[in-house]
Formats: C-alpha cells, sequence, structure tokens
C-alpha cells in the first residue's frame, strides 16, 4: 500500500469502529481494552480461536451487549441507546450462525415480521408478498416469497437473513461462520454475492475458522487472542504462517509431521481382510424423505489406511457413510466389516463389528449435551463398565480421565456437562467416543467442522496416530484439511463414484471433481 | 401484429405467475383437508339415517359441539405458540360454578350472596383470573406449562368440588341461562356464539401482527424476539384469552343444561387435544389454522352423530369416543396426507 493510499483511507469514516471495550461476566475477562476499526466498503475478517473474544465483540458492536468500558461509534456518530433496537438495525446486522428464520412460515413474512404491511388494521398479504418480491429481487436473491422457509437450503436463508438485514437499512452486515454448514459450491456462490454486495456499498465482518476462505474473500484481517486485540493488517501482506501464528500465540509448524505406518504390514496382522469392504452399494433415489441416494458405491479401506470419500454437500458422500456405521441401511449392496457382513440399517450392529463413528453434526448426533464429559465418552461402551447391565462409575471415570489425557480434552474434570466445552473440545469428546472401543473400522463425517485451527491438527493427528496402530479409516468430507491426510481419496459426485486420486493430488484437480468437472491438471 | 405482442407477453407473465399461485392454493388447501373427510360422514350419515342432514340435527350437531368448539378454539392459541393448557376443562366447570355459587339462593344449594345480573361478570372475570394465574406461574416465574396446568387442572376442579359440596347448582339466574337456551332466526345463540368466535379467530391469526406473532413464537421464540415481538406479552395475551373463553364455553353449558354439576367439563380436555390434533394443530407449535381446527371438532362430533342415530347403545359411547378420535385422528392423517406432530 502506497503513502498516498494510507492518507485516504485514514480521512475515510468508518463504518464501524469500538475502541477501548472491556467485558467482564464475574471474574472472567471476555475482552480486555479491545478495538476494532472496519473501513466502508471492506470485507473484515475477525479471527481467532474458539474463546478468544469473538462472540462478546459481535454481541458488544451489535447491541446486543453494553460493554462495561469503551465506545461504539457508527459512521463516525455515537452508538444509539441499548433500548432503541430499531436505531441499531439500522447501523448493523447480523447473520448468525443459528438461523433466526422461522420454518413454518413463509419467505415473505419471515421479511416483514412483526413489520407487516397492512390497510385498515388488518395485514395485506399481496402487497406484503409484493414487498417481500420487491425486495429479494433488490439484493438478486433467486427465493419466490411464497415458498415456506422449511423448504429453503441452508445458503437461500443465509441470503433470505441477508436480504432482511439489509431492508432495515443497516450497511454494514456481520456475518458468524457463514459457511461452516455450506458445501464447496455454497460457499463459491455466498462469496460471489459478498463481493456483488460489497460493490453495491455494503461493509462485511466475517467470522470464520477457515483460513482460506479469508485470504479469498476478506480485504482486511483482525485477529483476537486471549480477549484481546492481537493485529490489524491487510490480507495480502501478512502470510498465511504469521496468521495463525498470531491467533495461536505460537509458531505453528506449517506441515504436520507424518507418521510412519506400513499399510501392507498392517493388513497382514488384521489377517489380510479389509477393514471395510463395500461393494454394489445403492441407496434409496434423491427425494425420498428429502435424502440424496447413492448408487453403485464399491470401495475397501485396508487396515492402517485412511481414504477420503469426498463430494459436495449432496454428492451422496455423507449417505454411504451413514450407510456403513448402520445409521441408514441401503437398497441394495454389501457392507463387508473386517470380513464379516453387518446386518444392514443396525447401529448396535455396526458397534459390535467394530465400527467407530463421528457422526456429520456433533449437536444433533454426536453427544447429549446435558450430560457429563465422562457419560458422553463411554456412550458406547456400557458393557466395558460393568456386568449385567449395572455401570460402576469408577470404571467409566478412569476410562473418561484416560480419554481426556489421550485426546487433551480442556475439562474441569470428567463429571463436566458437554455443553460447557468450547466446540473444539466438544469434536473431541465426540471422537474420544468413537476410539472407545478400539475400532477396526473408524467412520468420520466431516470430523473437523466448526473447530479452531489447534483442535483441527490435533485430531487430525489422532486420526493418522490411530491408522498406524491398524484401524482402516474412511473420512467422509469436503474439507481439503481433512482430506490431506488421506492415502487415497474416493471423490463422490451425484451419487457416484467418480474419481479416485493417491495422495499428493492438486487442490484444483480435486475442487474441480467434486464439482463435477473433469479435471484439467 | 402488436396483438399478438401483447398477447405473448401476458402469456409470458401468466407463466410466471403460476407457480407462486398454485403455492398459495396448495398451502390453502391444506387448511381444507378435512373437508373431503366431512362429506364422506354425510353421505355415510344419510344412509344410516335420513334424518341426518335435516335441518334441525345439523343445528343439534353444532349446539353439542358448540362448547368444546370454543374450548379446542382457546387450546388452539395455545398450543399455536407452542405451550399447553390442561386447566381449561376446570375453568370450564369452576368459572360458571362459582358464578352460581354467588347468586343461586340456598333452595338451589348457593349463597344467594349477589343479585343475579353479577352471574355472567363473575364467570369471565374467574376465566380471566385462572388465565393470569397460569400466565404468572408459567411465564413470569419460568415454571412447566405442563405440570403448572395440570396442577391447575387438580386444584381447580377440586375448588369447584368444595365450594358446592359435590351438588349440582340449579335455579340459576337467567342471565346464564341466555347463551344456552335462546335462538336467534332459529338458531342458538351458543351455535352462533362459537360461529362468531371462529370467524374473529380466523382472521386474528391470519390477518393481525398479533395473530401472525403467535406462529412465530411458536415456531422459533428467539427469532421472534430478534424480530422486536414482546413475546412475553404475547404469552400472557394467550393464556388470559384462553382462561376467559374457557369461561364463556362453561356459561354456555351451563345455561344449555341450566344447571352447573360439581363434574362440569370433566375429562373434556382429551377431547379438546384430539379435536385440535385432527384439525391439524402442531402439538409442537407455529402450525395450524383456525379453519382447520374447527374441522376438527366438526368431524369429531359428527361421527358421534352418526353412531347415535345408528342406534349404538348408550353404554357403548365412552369406548367408542375413543375409537373416534383413533379414527378421526386416521382419516386426517390420510386426507391430510402429512406425518402429524
Amino acid at each position: 500500500m502506497s503513502k498516498a493510499d494510507e492518507s485516504i483511507m485514514s480521512t475515510v469514516v468508518p463504518v464501524a469502529q469500538a475502541t477501548g471495550i472491556t467485558k467482564r461476566y464475574g471474574s472472567t475477562v471476555a475482552l480486555r481494552a479491545a478495538h476494532i476499526t472496519v473501513e466502508p466498503g471492506q470485507t473484515h475478517a475477525l479471527v481467532g480461536r474458539n474463546g478468544a473474544g469473538k462472540s462478546t465483540l459481535v454481541s458488544v458492536l451489535t447491541g446486543l451487549q453494553a460493554p462495561d468500558e469503551g465506545e461504539i461509534a457508527f459512521g463516525g456518530a455515537p452508538a444509539p441507546r441499548l433500548a432503541d433496537r430499531d436505531a441499531w438495525r439500522r447501523q448493523v446486522v447480523c447473520v448468525y450462525q443459528k438461523s433466526t428464520i422461522i420454518a413454518q412460515l413463509t419467505v415473505a413474512e419471515n421479511l416483514f415480521l412483526n413489520r407487516h404491511a397492512r390497510s385498515r388494521g388488518l395485514i395485506a398479504w399481496r402487497t406484503l408478498r409484493r414487498q417481500a418480491a420487491d425486495l429479494l429481487a433488490a439484493w438478486s436473491v433467486d427465493v419466490t416469497a411464497d415458498t415456506v422457509a422449511a423448504e429453503l437450503s441452508v445458503e437461500q436463508r443465509q441470503f433470505v437473513e441477508i436480504a432482511r438485514a439489509l431492508s432495515f437499512g443497516a450497511r454494514f452486515v456481520i456475518l458468524d461462520e457463514p459457511t461452516a454448514q455450506l458445501d464447496g459450491a455454497a460457499i463459491s456462490r455466498l462469496f460471489e454475492r459478498i463481493r456483488e454486495l460489497q460493490q453495491q456499498g455494503v461493509t462485511f465482518l466475517f467470522i470464520s475458522h477457515h483460513l482460506e476462505e479469508i485470504y479469498e474473500i476478506c480485504d482486511t484481517v483482525t485477529v483476537f487472542r486471549d480477549a484481546q486485540h492481537i493485529l490489524t493488517a491487510p490480507v495480502a501482506e501478512l502470510p498465511r504462517a504469521d496468521l495463525v501464528a498470531a491467533m495461536t500465540g505460537e509458531a505453528a509448524s506449517a506441515e504436520r509431521g507424518v507418521h510412519p505406518r506400513s499399510i501392507e504390514q498392517s493388513a497382514e496382522e488384521a489377517g489380510g481382510k479389509p477393514a471395510l469392504s463395500v461393494s454394489g452399494l445403492s441407496g434409496p433415489s434423491a427425494g425420498i424423505g428429502g435424502d440424496t441416494g447413492y448408487d453403485d458405491v464399491s470401495l475397501t479401506v485396508r487396515a492402517g489406511e485412511i481414504v477420503g470419500l469426498a463430494g459436495a454437500a449432496s454428492s451422496g458422500r455423507t449417505e454411504v457413510a451413514e450407510t456403513v456405521v448402520g445409521l441408514r441401511a441401503a437398497g441394495s449392496g454389501e457392507v463387508l466389516i473386517a470380513g464379516r457382513r453387518v446386518r444392514p440399517g443396525s447401529v448396535p450392529a455396526a458397534l459390535a463389528a467394530g465400527v467407530g463413528f463421528v457422526p456429520q453434526d456433533r449437536h444433533h448426533q454426536g453427544y447429549v449435551p446435558g450430560m457429563s464429559v465422562a457419560d458422553n465418552g463411554t456412550l458406547t461402551v456400557p458393557d466395558r463398565l460393568g456386568r449385567s447391565g449395572f455401570l460402576s462409575h469408577r470404571r467409566r471415570d478412569t476410562l473418561a480421565a484416560t480419554q481426556i489425557e489421550n485426546l487433551a480434552v480442556k475439562t474441569s474434570g470428567p463429571d463436566q456437562p458437554v455443553s460447557g466445552l468450547s466446540g473444539g473440545n466438544q469434536q473431541k469428546v465426540v471422537m474420544a467416543r468413537a476410539l472407545a472401543n478400539d475400532p477396526r473400522l473408524l467412520v468420520l463425517i466431516n470430523p473437523t467442522a466448526g473447530v479452531d485451527v489447534r483442535s483441527k491438527e490435533f485430531l487430525l493427528d489422532k486420526v493418522e496416530q490411530t491408522a498406524a496402530a491398524g484401524t482402516g479409516v474412511l473420512i467422509a468430507s469436503d474439507e481439503l484439511d481433512d482430506l490431506r491426510v488421506c492415502d487415497r481419496v474416493l471423490v463422490m459426485f451425484a451419487g457416484r463414484i467418480v474419481a479416485e486420486m493417491e495422495r499428493g493430488w492438486h487442490d484444483h484437480a480435486l475442487v474441480a471433481a467434486m464439482e463435477g468437472m473433469e479435471a484439467d491438471v | 401484429m402488436s396483438e399478438t405482442t401483447t398477447a405473448a407477453t401476458s402469456e409470458g407473465k401468466g407463466l410466471l405467475a403460476a407457480t407462486p399461485a398454485r403455492r398459495i392454493a396448495f398451502a390453502k388447501l391444506r387448511d381444507f383437508a378435512l373437508v373431503p373427510a366431512i362429506i364422506v360422514i354425510a353421505i355415510i350419515g344419510q344412509i344410516v339415517n335420513p334424518v341426518f342432514l335435516q335441518k334441525d340435527n345439523l343445528i343439534n350437531v353444532l349446539q353439542t359441539m358448540s362448547e368444546i368448539a370454543v374450548l379446542v378454539l382457546a387450546e388452539t392459541l395455545v398450543l399455536i405458540v407452542k405451550r399447553m393448557d390442561l386447566s381449561l376443562e376446570s375453568t370450564m366447570g369452576l368459572a360458571p360454578g362459582l358464578a352460581a355459587w354467588l347468586t343461586v339462593p340456598k333452595s338451589g344449594h348457593g349463597l344467594g350472596a349477589l343479585p343475579g345480573g353479577w352471574a355472567v361478570p363473575v364467570t369471565l372475570a374467574v376465566g380471566l383470573a385462572v388465565g393470569a394465574v397460569n400466565a404468572l406461574l408459567i411465564i413470569r416465574f419460568g415454571l412447566n406449562g405442563f405440570i403448572v396446568t395440570l396442577g391447575m387442572l387438580i386444584v381447580l376442579r377440586g375448588l369447584l368440588t368444595g365450594v358446592s359440596g359435590g351438588q349440582t347448582f340449579f335455579n340459576l339466574p337467567s342471565s346464564m341461562l341466555y347463551l344456552g337456551t335462546t335462538e336467534w332466526f332459529g338458531v342458538p345463540v351458543s351455535v352462533w356464539v362459537t360461529l362468531v368466535l371462529f370467524a374473529i379467530g380466523i382472521v386474528v391469526l391470519g390477518w393481525t401482527g398479533f395473530g401472525r406473532s403467535l406462529y412465530a413464537i411458536g415456531g422459533n421464540i428467539d427469532a421472534a424476539k430478534a424480530a422486536g415481538i414482546r413475546t412475553d406479552r404475547v404469552l400472557w395475551t394467550v393464556l388470559v384469552t384462553a382462561g376467559g373463553l374457557a369461561a364463556l364455553s362453561g356459561l354456555m353449558l351451563s345455561g344449555r343444561l341450566a344447571s352447573v354439576a360439581s363434574a362440569q367439563g370433566n375429562g373434556d380436555i382429551f377431547t379438546v387435544f384430539a379435536a385440535a390434533v385432527i384439525g391439524g394443530i402442531s402439538l409442537n407449535g407455529g402450525k395450524g389454522s383456525m379453519f382447520g381446527a374447527f374441522t376438527g371438532v366438526l368431524l369429531l362430533f359428527l361421527i358421534q352423530n352418526v353412531l347415535t342415530l345408528g342406534g349404538v347403545p348408550a353404554q357403548w359411547i365412552g369406548a367408542l369416543n375413543g375409537s373416534i378420535i383413533l379414527v378421526a385422528l386416521v382419516i386426517s392423517r390420510i386426507t391430510g396426507g402429512k406425518v402429524q406432530d
């Protein structure tokens, strides 16, 4: 950046500016004299590990909470009173990870909830629908106003939320991990949309765990760590390693150490039988229960091998993985685990056959939030905790303590409820449970979704160690970092396996295959 | 030439508009899901006994169902905001019961403390007060709504039994009899009241900000709050209104029977829930319409009427009532085509 540019930038009135913000919850300091300045027309990234103070900053910036100290200004003017919600909404809005769209209502009604168009005291539905259609068209959101929100995809819901946010007059939008639930194609559409809106004068504050995304879409990045502002810099001038270092407070190794292991040798140990062998698996066709199907899928995971199952969200990768672990039954075909046929559609049978499993969405299927770390970690292995149905608490706690140590779960003890842990540590508990019965086959679906950088590296290291000990691993994911640990990657598209890539593939080729395009490398 | 262009454009517009229009039509159709079932029952009824479709019999069905229908209306409001109110059936007995106790002379087991004109205001006030207590416990103090209203159901029933000594109040003041006995244009007032209340309910739920806020709260209360809806105030209004409606329903029933039994309304809440669910109201909140709820009650009572006309002995009516609920549920599942929740 040249001197001239700098002087221009400094004269621009920032869209939003927070200075000297301190926020305490009891004895915990959530923010300590933190500051951030967002310039108009920019896309500004806010990054930090779980617990760095990002969420608190967002709630202070959106007027949901008053800071204990410090000031907030929008466009140079001080922020409105906390009680004046409408005034805040004209300045800033946040699209949260958790959707604030009401599934039972139509898109039109969601857009104008509590500010319906009226005539003679009653709601004028015709006018309301027209306004909604106009609004959707103005921000080119390709959704029909009369659609019931439950029928929207995650991506469409986000666009609707952004359109609603903009309809209040705000031109500063905070996106809280908007890509967490999207597949590759949807993410690129979202980014496309962000760029378009940026040209229409909208400023974004973008919160994400995915560093590639920040390099792709953002102009400036601000790093928070331990409740403090660490740095703000133009993205282009900050190498990836420095960014990770700023987030973690230590120089991170660019490459994880590869654990030495020999697949052939481990395969012999397991009696030559592959950990998983799937042949001719066909699932229900698309449309049944909203699930995508898969067709004639065959694959083998040898003992000690890590196999990636890549594909976009609707490719069928998740469904295949869920069929292997018995969460759903295939229409036809066979699943052999360590050479044994397993009763289809039965999770207990799969567990008994030696499957460990990290489900797609930890909040839904991964853990019971109110239960303790120890209970969650040992949920799959009641028989190891005592005889004839009675559980020994002592054995449970011993086993849990091993798990906590093994996976470095940050917890106050085995009795802490899982709901009190950070996202990364929750996922570690789910992983611990998957490993609890020393599986022969470990099936992971999106194992690092919504997990911070350090926990992610840790989890993937753990996967490699597990494989080195002779377990076959199947990772169903579209996250390139997850797939990088794989010995080979099978790519699914529209329910079929379309490509197989050995370790050392190019990102470009893999992404192209996942999008159903011919790799041109 | 220009004509063809215009025609083509308007046709194009029509095509564009077709999709949303069909969607609306489909959404509206869900409200009418029970109408075919009701027609089928009507035909069967007519075959079983030609009396069925005569005006007197239909008015009789409407009057018999009017009290339950008003309770269903109240419960529908509560269910849409994802709450439950079990105490409605006891309120239905206690509200007119207390009014009768205060106004009825000693000869009718009352105190005779108040003039007869007070009966209706007292009834309604008791209903609103019960609703307010429910709201206080559930919304203000954050207690579990199911258990609170279950407790209230027992307490209120006990109060009525205590006050009445287990006996039936009769010689009710004329103001209490009006709704149940008077006829306008040959149709009992209680039927008119029910129909008007449902009409108001349909308009309020479909065309007012307040009504839509019920759906928003039932669908996702956090999102409703984020949209600036005063959720607590809406919930208070709903629970208090439900209490008031239950009292009105009790007034209609005691007017029709010219007495208040200490068991008035006992067990009715199950029929109320059944009718609401049959009518497409979701127990998980945010779904269902007032018209649907009305067709739910209507279907239940038409089936009952057909059985009575078919000469089913009275001893079997209890067992049949339960079966009717199940059958009606199955019918609404078939015609509605959607998994119930």
